[in-house]
């Protein structure tokens, strides 16, 4: 389970994260989640093998604050965001344009639900679905 | 005169073993800036996860890459009996280390090879990829494949090793341990290998902290982070030692490589030794809850780590993952900015760079 999560809001990132930075936590990653409306940011920082998450719910079509000026780290997994997500990340140290993880042509932001996946059967996700049972 | 040029290093070069493009601004032979261009080998597997059941999901996640493959599994259903409060029997937290440990072995070995001939030992490199067949003759033995051993499931493992196996890999571990030494002062000791890594690639301890290097390249800058101290799986009874360097250059990180290779070798057997009797897995019914769990493990390449969401039904809700590769790439720019182009193939191969994980 997720311990140590913040929830902030889109203006407290910096604050944030400046406060983890200069509290000696190193950058882990970012993780994004479509939720519908809102696209779910989590921020994930390591001190002495202790994790810390900031949880930001982003409205779909609003930017987020880049952070690869504070941790230049995370600009790679913003450029992936904005490819796989359509995530629209203001002030990264580098942008790669939407061409860092997909070619031309690709489908846009292919991870959002709205994108069905290609190829595989769908299956059912009601809570009704049979349970099974594993045997090792 | 100073002439700016971009040479594009990859995605297909003699010295990367998958390809990634790295962008090398040059002023003569000194590069200036180097940004990299990944995506040939993306193959979207966080959104085929989704569509899968949860159990297909560990097949999956063993085949995102195909040097570290057990780690990857072993990763997962740590993360999905985190997330479904599962207890496994602790014989099967020892058979996880033994293969995981296995796996660190063969990869070191494979990337020490690798590194040889980048620097244009060939014979050093068939000699080390010589050894690494015998560990991945354990894992045949002991699993029936040799690198997707497909061994790992939720709830435990589906293979056990008998005390036949388990004297059949003491005596493969100690024919290795024989061979070792000889290899690695070849490594570490040689005057021209030495010369071609000590001083090149060098990653400060603070500058290792700020990009988020993990795995043998932090620890080579001196950083002590090594999720197996946290003692997940069997790792707290093991009596495990990190290893350290200090330096932060391409030399340190050989150095950490080799060394864990011993450590490697000290853990299988101690685990062997201490493995208790017992039930390898449990039955684990249901699906996982609409919850979140970020799962970690040390891979041979450093912290990899999985976001796993559930949703209370057989499908996922969100599966994503941050391979070591990925998060050493801001630390491999910072290296490259300063140093010689001759010097970019052993700089790139020091930290043991795994693409298809990367890409996904």
């Amino acid at each position: 389970m997720l311990n140590h999560v913040s929830e902030i809001t889109l203006d407290q990132i910096s604050t944030e994260v400046w406060k983890l930075k200069q509290d000696g936590h190193r950058f882990v990653t970012m993780t994004c989640c479509d939720r519908g409306e809102t696209h779910d940011i989590l921020y994930h920082f390591d001190k002495n093998y202790e994790l810390k998450h900031l949880r930001v719910a982003l409205p779909k079509g609003t930017a987020l604050p880049s952070i690869s000026a504070l941790f230049f780290a995370a600009l790679l997994v913003e450029n992936e965001m904005k490819d796989l997500m359509g995530v629209q990340v203001s002030g990264m140290a580098i942008d790669f344009q939407g061409r860092f993880m997909l070619a031309e042509g690709a489908p846009v932001a292919p991870l959002n639900k709205s994108i069905p996946g290609i190829g595989i059967q769908i299956q059912d996700k009601t809570p009704s679905a049979p349970e099974g049972t594993v045997k090792s | 005169m100073i002439r700016r040029n971009t040479i594009p290093f990859g995605p297909q070069h003699p010295v990367l073993p998958e390809p990634i493009q790295l962008h090398l601004v040059m002023e003569n032979e000194k590069i200036i800036q180097a940004l990299p261009a990944v995506g040939y080998i993306h193959r979207g597997l966080e959104k085929i996860a989704e569509k899968k059941d949860y159990i297909q999901d560990v097949y999956l996640a063993e085949r995102i890459c195909g040097i570290c493959s057990f780690m990857h599994s072993q990763n997962y259903c740590q993360g999905i009996e985190e997330l479904m409060k599962v207890q496994i029997p602790d014989r099967a937290k020892y058979l996880r280390v033994i293969w995981a440990e296995t796996h660190r072995i063969h990869s070191h070995l494979l990337i020490l090879g690798l590194l040889a001939d980048a620097f244009g030992f060939e014979n050093l490199f068939m000699r080390l990829w010589k050894v690494r067949e015998q560990i991945l003759n354990i894992m045949e033995k002991t699993t029936g494949a040799r690198v997707i051993l497909g061994v790992c499931a939720i709830g435990g493992v589906k293979r056990d090793i008998t005390p036949e196996l388990s004297d059949y890999i003491l005596r493969e571990l100690e024919a290795v341990e024989k061979q070792l030494p000889e290899l690695m002062d070849s490594l570490l000791k040689d005057y021209s290998v030495k010369q071609r890594l000590i001083g090149v690639g060098v990653l400060p301890k603070d500058k290792a902290h700020e990009l988020g290097a993990v795995g043998p390249v932090a620890r080579a800058s001196g950083l002590r982070m090594d999720l197996r101290e946290t003692g997940y799986a069997a790792y707290g009874d093991l009596d495990f030692k990190m290893v350290v360097g200090e330096a932060g250059d391409c030399y340190d990180r050989t150095m950490v490589r080799v060394k864990e290779l011993y450590t490697s070798l000290d853990l299988i057997r101690t685990a062997l030794k201490r493995m208790p009797q017992g039930p390898i897995s449990v039955a684990v019914k249901g699906s996982p809850p609409a919850d979140e769990v970020l799962a970690r493990i040390e891979q041979p390449r450093g912290e990899l780590n999985f976001y796993i969401r559930g949703n209370g039904t057989r499908n996922l809700e969100r599966f994503r993952v941050r391979t070591p590769t990925f998060a050493n790439l801001p630390a491999l720019l910072h290296q490259l900015t300063g140093c010689e182009l001759a010097d970019v193939p052993v700089i790139a191969i020091c930290i043991d760079p795994c693409i298809s994980c990367t890409e996904r």
